[in-house]
């Protein structure tokens, strides 16, 4: 039983991580949307084994299904799904990237190696979504409202910044 | 597994971050950030199994500030292909001396 757990989590992160590394890579903006997609799926699967099943519903409808299709959709509509010459930036600029992330990497790891207790497992709560709706509604119940306010005044910023011009 | 779910975490942000700074498309800029948003996301979720819902509660906050960011972002994208004609970053030098 733990070890099918197990191997199920590992499934769920070398799924993010491939799809992650092919979205990374595709020249096309339409295939690394799509790669991207996965990436989300398996990180809802990741959510679920980590007891939180509230936000890998909301991390399906939310990533998958509302922002990337925005993202698909301005891709089709400025017509740029044509895999012309290659976006990537000059061999200097990528090996200087690469070095980054070799360091940002190593960074992470060591500073998590040296934080993290070595907790043994939480024992499984039968209701896991009453305590997140009780801390929303109650304990960050002005973050919530404003976030509603932030959401008002992103929609409308898009709607203004899109529409096209009109001549005075 | 919180261990794990962290180290996952971290190599999802760095492909993020390799990917801001390798790529050109403001697009696929774009959706390198919401890699990293998720990476981060999935580092409150493994840590909220520690402490608390409260985690959770970030990831939802999270969400909500990103689909905002993609919509102002998106937007302010096809602004500049209307002006430019174009959404690759190395070619918008209108600021360059």
């Amino acid at each position: 039983m733990t070890s099918f757990f197990e191997f199920q989590f590992l499934l769920f992160s070398v799924l993010a991580i491939v799809s992650a590394l092919l979205f990374v890579t595709r020249r096309n903006p339409v295939p690394a949307a799509l790669w991207l997609v996965n990436v989300m799926f398996a990180l809802s699967g990741l959510y679920v084994m980590l007891d939180a099943p509230f936000v890998g519903a909301v991390q399906i409808l939310v990533y998958a299904g509302a922002i990337m299709v925005v993202f698909v959709f301005v891709v089709m509509l400025l017509n740029l799904g044509r895999s012309g010459i290659t976006d990537l930036r000059a061999l200097g600029a990528r090996l200087g990237a690469g070095l980054v992330g070799v360091c940002l990497l190593t960074m992470l790891l060591m500073s998590q190696r040296q934080r993290l207790p070595q907790m043994p497992s939480a024992p499984a709560i039968p209701n896991v979504v009453t305590p997140v709706a009780t801390s929303l509604f109650s304990d960050y119940l002005v973050a919530f409202e404003l976030t509603s306010v932030v959401l008002l005044v992103a929609v409308i910023g898009a709607v203004l910044l899109a529409k096209k011009r009109v001549r005075a | 597994m919180i261990t794990e779910a962290l180290i996952v975490s971290a190599i999802l942000f760095v492909i993020g971050v390799v990917g801001v700074l390798t790529r050109r498309n403001a697009i696929i800029l774009f959706m390198c950030v919401e890699l990293m948003l998720n990476a981060v996301n999935l580092s409150f979720v493994a840590l909220s199994k520690l402490h608390g819902v409260t985690g959770q509660v970030f990831v939802v906050m999270v969400m909500t500030i990103a689909a905002a960011e993609a919509a102002v972002g998106l937007a302010i994208v096809i602004s500049v292909f209307r002006h430019a004609g174009t959404v690759d970053l190395s070619s918008l030098k209108l600021l360059r001396g």
